[in-house]
């Protein structure tokens, strides 16, 4: 069977402000017509380079060398025209964010007629007229409701979904036989990557088209991929058909990686919160509202809210975007102001409340954040950072407050000599670690973690959750742990609360609601995220299609 | 149906705004020329102190009301700007506004002839620039804009006039154009003013030849300054745009390196290219000032540097507060055309 | 602490370059530190004083005088010696760019981190001042303010304020833009609101947090003010309102002097204070324009890698 495309020892380098870097080093693989092909690996590893090389759409500080062929032409030694024409003709590329990816101030329908009109179909370059047609077709192929009226809407007047749907109409408006996909549901809601990855696989079989697809979400590779290819550091450190590498892994490293993920099923026995510890945070028909300015309406992210954390435990705060979750987080946390109902968190009513009465407890709350490139100030050693809360709260002296970073530094498993260093030298891992200790450093009652572990590869995440995990059973606080991820609540939660669009549509037991969800919402949820075991991945595909209704 | 309905209201919405601003931008602008002008004395005093004794200068200042308490004159200066009076001239007698009328025209023309040249020379270079990036090409560009900017307008003008008036003598380096040819415009009916749309109203040939001759010099002067800034400016956005994740799609997708320059980052990239040029407009202004006294254009800016020298108080704080109020109205002008050119305005 | 150092000052910056920005960052600043050089000076290198008419024994130099070995430069038609009034104008151009920069740096700074941190109406209506006042002509506005400080001309010190202060009057506006709108990208950064949930005074967090990191665009405006404070008062002086010959040495001012000159041929009196404004405002022109892009990753130029 001859290869549609075959790469053979590519080797890419490119230039940063370090010196040279190897990004890819002497990669070979093979993809068959209208097969799916996962390139698996973490930051790092070389697969996105290795994606934006077949069309050659690396930026000019980049050297290739090797061979990658496509239908048996080779692309490295294209000149520009033999290359233009090959975008879009012979392979075609889907993002990683469709929000950038779209052209702001051009209607979506015409960005889409461009790529029509930039080649010629049997031997003739389109018409305007023919182009908005074939635009117009694939707008209706991918789901786009109304495509006539909405070829002259503006990429803003759509969601993050449908912008993804669009750029894949304009991917194979020309019908290539070769997309390149690279990370393309990674910055979509859980529900939305589930249509969006179902549509993929309708173009795979329908229109035999074969697909490279970059992700680092074992998940996404199970349910979508026929054959996987395992990226390492530059390497390829195993490859074969999705089931020989899922249930049989040869290499240490995949082995590991498939370790790593976190699972929704089984659903881990948990302990049944003890009834008698006290409530530490009560709301009761909570609201919070952000108030609308000129041009935009009020936001009613929080609606009559009624929840309970008791010391202790760890609840899970479950939703996607728009859900309200990290505004409970932040608000409990005295970030933002609440509006109307009750929220009583250590005994301090928050609803309507003052600095100065908030201050003293706020040395009992601490707080992870998301994002490890920016949790810590630039031009202050990591010491310094960890000892912030300290030196606010206790003003405790440098004596003092050192010995104390240390022995933190030491609970999270980081060398001391960390201390010191900058928050650029460390990786996001390790950051999110000196995070903790920065949450942990006054021995606080409860901890709210935002999303601590989305911005961190698989095997990171891992260790940080574990390392979460033994934190709170020695020390005993109560955390909210605000997630999109139903696997990585599953590993962490004793409760599970989901929020959708502001409203707690179902709340419980981490097991119960894992194994038995009663709310539409929560099944859909579960039904929609991907579980790495490609036999579990097809059953729990139909399971989703049975939830969906007119699918 | 739905959608022009909301595009329209929600463009309205954006226009009405705008508008309402203009308001408090003028009343800043023409309150800070105000606290400058008064921050040390009256106008009496500045412009005759030091040739009067102390109780003529009193007199003078009493009749002419300066020593009443300044709050008071502040409320009567924002008075008369509300209704159109900037002011009298000490020296000749005429309104701020009459002023406006007869010379305003003559800036107005210097201004689009500069803005023609900078528009020519500096978009497209910039856009080379921008495309040939970090080669020698691009180098020199920069440079180019660079000295265009350092090189004070007067310098320039003072170099042409030292080359065109006694190396090679083939334009002429003062005026706005021949003293025939003046006589001659004077005579049209409904004059504009504006001298080549007059020239070429008479029809006379010879004349829109010697306007333009004479304009070629104080054009070109204040036209490589802004051009310089607008290399610049047009480098800088091109660069950035064509940074974008959305080019790198289109790209993708096949569409041409030239058709990505010229429509696809393009586009994008003129919404705060605009911004800028709007208050280039305005700065040209102080640009112009210059210019009009190197060439001896006789508009506007010139009036301004010989009410200058006569130390007229009066008509210089009415031109300037007069200029502050066109600069906020350049901006209203910008605003709106960013908002026919950006889509997410209206939608 | 020298660490810390190193990363906030362009001496990073100067490492990190290459190429065409590396050129112009190193002209830019060999030009700037000639022409501080010749400032501090002065005295040493310029021949003769700046309002100096006359020989030691008594003759007049003479007006007019085209280069020659006494007057490297020639004289002017006042009589005075074109080379030391050129190199004298260095001061006089520090001087301006002193007082420009100076009140409205401070200014414009605290205001910005204050309107972008606390928000609400001050915020706003500071946002619309600052608006409608930095797009304004600065040499409008200096016109305006010399007819007040004493009448239009004379001391050293009055034509320098009419054009100092009208440049601190336009650029506060430009400090307070961009220091607000790094306070606003920064307040947001999760090590702020770490500090916010820690219960860190706002005087903590502001210096502490926002304001250290928030320098960065600082110089790039910087050598804008600078140019700007020279171009006004060399235009001021142009029109006729600088400074007083014998109370100081102004490039503008001695162009003003040369326009008649140069319809009767003599070149002397206007090239070498005229080329001495463009570069000084080209070597600090050149230091902005390629710290600004060195700031800006997308900007800088990046070397092409080699393949081991």
């Amino acid at each position: 069977m001859s290869n549609l495309l075959k790469i053979e020892n590519l080797k890419v380098s490119f230039a940063t402000d370090g010196g040279s870097n190897k990004a890819v080093d002497g990669l070979s693989l093979e993809l068959e017509p209208g097969k799916v092909m996962a390139v698996v690996g973490e930051s790092g590893s070389g697969k996105s380079v290795t994606s934006q090389t077949v069309l050659r759409m690396l930026r000019e500080t980049a050297r290739t060398e090797g061979l990658v062929m496509i239908s048996g032409q080779d692309v490295l030694s294209f000149s520009r025209s033999q290359l233009r024409r090959a975008r879009g003709e012979l392979a075609s590329m889907i993002f990683q964010e469709p929000a950038t990816a779209l052209n702001p101030v051009f209607p979506i329908g015409w960005q889409i007629s461009q790529a029509i009109r930039s080649h010629k179909i049997a031997g003739q370059t389109p018409s305007k007229k023919e182009a908005k047609e074939l635009a117009i077709e694939m707008l209706t192929k991918v789901g786009i409701p109304n495509p006539a009226e909405r070829y002259g809407y503006y990429p803003h007047q759509f969601s993050g979904g449908q912008k993804q749907r669009i750029l894949i109409a304009a991917a194979l408006a020309l019908k290539p036989k070769l997309i390149i996909a690279d990370e393309p549901t990674t910055a979509l809601d859980v529900t939305v990557q589930a249509e969006i990855l179902d549509l993929l696989r309708s173009f795979q079989q329908e229109l035999g088209i074969a697909i490279l697809l970059i992700t680092h979400n074992m998940g996404v590779v199970a349910d979508l991929a026929d054959y996987v290819a395992v990226m390492y550091q530059g390497k390829i450190v195993e490859r074969g058909s999705i089931r020989e590498v899922f249930y049989e892994p040869q290499a240490d490293y995949t082995k590991k990686l498939l370790n790593a993920v976190p699972k929704i099923l089984p659903a881990e026995p948990k302990d049944t919160p003890r009834p008698e510890a006290p409530v530490l945070v009560e709301a009761k028909d909570l609201n919070i509202i952000y108030p609308g300015r000129l041009n935009t309406p009020a936001f009613h992210a929080i609606k009559d809210l009624n929840l309970e954390i008791r010391a202790g435990e760890v609840i899970g705060l479950v939703g996607e975007s728009g859900s309200g979750k990290t505004t409970i987080g932040r608000t409990i946390a005295g970030l933002n102001r609440a509006t109307s109902g009750s929220l009583q968190v250590l005994g301090q009513e928050l609803v309507g409340f003052s600095e100065k009465d908030f201050r003293p407890i706020r040395k009992r709350i601490g707080f992870v954040f998301q994002d490890p490139a920016s949790s810590f100030n630039p031009l202050l050693t990591i010491g310094d950072c960890i000892a912030e809360p300290m030196a606010i709260q206790e003003q405790t002296g440098d004596k003092e407050n050192r010995a104390r970073v240390l022995e933190l530094l030491d609970a999270v498993q980081l060398p001391t000599a960390f201390a010191d260093r900058f928050p650029h030298e460390l990786s996001g891992g390790q950051r999110q670690r000196a995070s903790l200790a920065r949450a942990l450093a006054l021995r606080p009652d409860l901890v709210i973690a935002d999303e601590p572990t989305s911005a961190l590869d698989v095997s990171v995440q891992a260790v940080v959750l574990e390392l979460f995990a033994k934190l709170q059973q020695e020390l005993n606080f109560a955390a909210v742990f605000i997630t999109h991820d139903l696997a990585v609540v599953n590993q962490v939660a004793d409760r599970i609360a989901v929020l959708k669009e502001g409203v707690l549509v179902e709340e419980g037991a981490a097991s119960r609601v894992m194994q038995a969800p009663q709310h539409p919402y929560t099944k859909r949820l579960l039904a929609s995220h991907p579980i790495p075991d490609p036999d579990l991945q097809a059953k729990h595909r139909e399971e989703l299609r049975r939830l969906t209704p007119g699918a | 149906m739905a959608k022009t309905q909301k595009s329209a209201s929600s463009l309205l919405r954006y226009l009405g705004v705008r508008f309402l601003l203009i308001f408090p931008t003028i009343w800043i602008l023409v309150t800070m020329v105000f606290v400058v002008m008064r921050m040390v004395g009256d106008p009496i005093t500045a412009s005759q102190g030091g040739k009067l004794s102390a109780e003529q200068l009193q007199v003078l200042i009493t009749a002419a009301g300066y020593d009443r308490p300044i709050l008071v004159q502040y409320f009567e200066y924002l008075a008369a700007i509300a209704s159109g009076d900037f002011g009298t001239t000490l020296t000749n007698n005429r309104p701020v506004v009459e002023l406006l009328a007869t010379y305003g025209v003559a800036t107005l023309e210097l201004a689009t002839y500069s803005m023609i040249v900078a528009f020519l020379v500096g978009f497209p270079l910039g856009m080379i620039a921008a495309r040939k990036r970090d080669t020698v090409t691009d180098a020199g560009l920069r440079l180019f804009a660079i000295l265009a900017y350092a090189t004070p307008v007067f310098f320039v003008g003072l170099l042409l006039k030292l080359v065109f008036a006694v190396a090679i003598p083939i334009l002429p380096v003062a005026g706005r154009v021949g003293v025939r040819s003046e006589i001659e415009l004077a005579k049209l009916e409904g004059a504009t003013g504006f001298y080549l749309i007059d020239a070429i109203k008479l029809g006379n040939e010879a004349i829109v030849l010697d306007v333009l001759k004479h304009a070629v010099l104080p054009a070109t002067a204040l036209g490589l300054l802004t051009a310089g800034i607008f290399l610049r400016l047009v480098r800088t956005n091109m660069i950035s745009t064509l940074n974008a994740d959305y080019i790198d799609a289109a790209r993708s997708r096949g569409v041409s390196e030239t058709k990505l320059v010229t429509k696809n980052a393009l586009r994008p990239a003129l919404i705060p290219i605009i911004t800028v040029v709007g208050m280039q407009i305005a700065l040209l202004l102080g640009g112009a000032v210059l210019t009009e006294t190197t060439f001896e254009w006789k508009g506007l800016g010139f009036q301004l540097t010989e009410y200058l020298s006569a130390r007229d108080y009066v008509a210089v704080q009415g031109i300037v507060a007069l200029l502050a109020v066109i600069v906020a109205l350049t901006n209203f002008l910008v605003d709106i055309i960013v908002a026919f050119v950006d889509p997410r305005v209206k939608f | 602490m020298l660490k810390r150092i190193w990363k906030i000052t362009p001496l990073k910056q100067l490492r990190m370059s290459f190429g065409v920005q590396r050129v112009m960052l190193i002209l830019g600043l060999a030009i700037v530190g000639f022409f501080i050089f010749v400032a501090t000076f002065a005295d040493l290198i310029a021949p003769y004083d700046f309002a100096q008419l006359q020989y030691e024994d008594g003759t007049y130099f003479g007006s007019q005088i085209p280069p020659s070995a006494e007057h490297i430069w020639g004289t002017t038609v006042g009589g005075f010696d074109v080379f030391s009034r050129v190199i004298f104008g260095t001061r006089t151009a520090i001087a301006v760019i002193f007082v420009a920069v100076s009140l409205s740096i401070v200014i414009g700074v605290l205001l910005g981190l204050a309107s972008g941190y606390i928000s609400g109406w001050l915020d706003r209506f500071l946002v619309l001042v600052a608006d409608a006042v930095y797009a304004f002509p600065s040499l409008l506005l200096a016109i305006a303010l010399s007819i007040v400080i004493s009448g239009g001309r004379s001391g050293f010190w009055s034509g320098i304020l009419a054009a100092g202060l009208s440049i601190t009057v336009i650029f506060i506006p430009q400090y307070y833009r961009a220091m607000r709108a790094e306070t606003l990208r920064i307040k947001q950064e999760a090590f702020v609101e770490s500090a916010k949930v820690l219960g860190a005074s706002n005087g903590r967090i502001l210096f502490r947090h926002i304001f250290r990191n928030a320098t960065r665009t600082l110089p790039i405006i910087f050598t804008l003010n600078a140019s700007e404070a020279i171009l006004t008062l060399a235009g001021l002086g142009f029109l006729g309102f600088g400074i007083d010959p014998t109370m100081g040495a102004e490039w503008g001012y001695d162009l003003n002097r040369s326009v008649a000159d140069v319809s009767a041929g003599i070149w002397w009196t206007s090239i070498f204070p005229g080329s001495a404004i463009v570069l000084v405002v080209l070597g600090i022109t050149l230091v902005g324009e390629s710290l600004n892009d060195l700031a800006d990753p997308r900007l800088r130029k990046r070397q092409v890698a080699v393949i081991e």
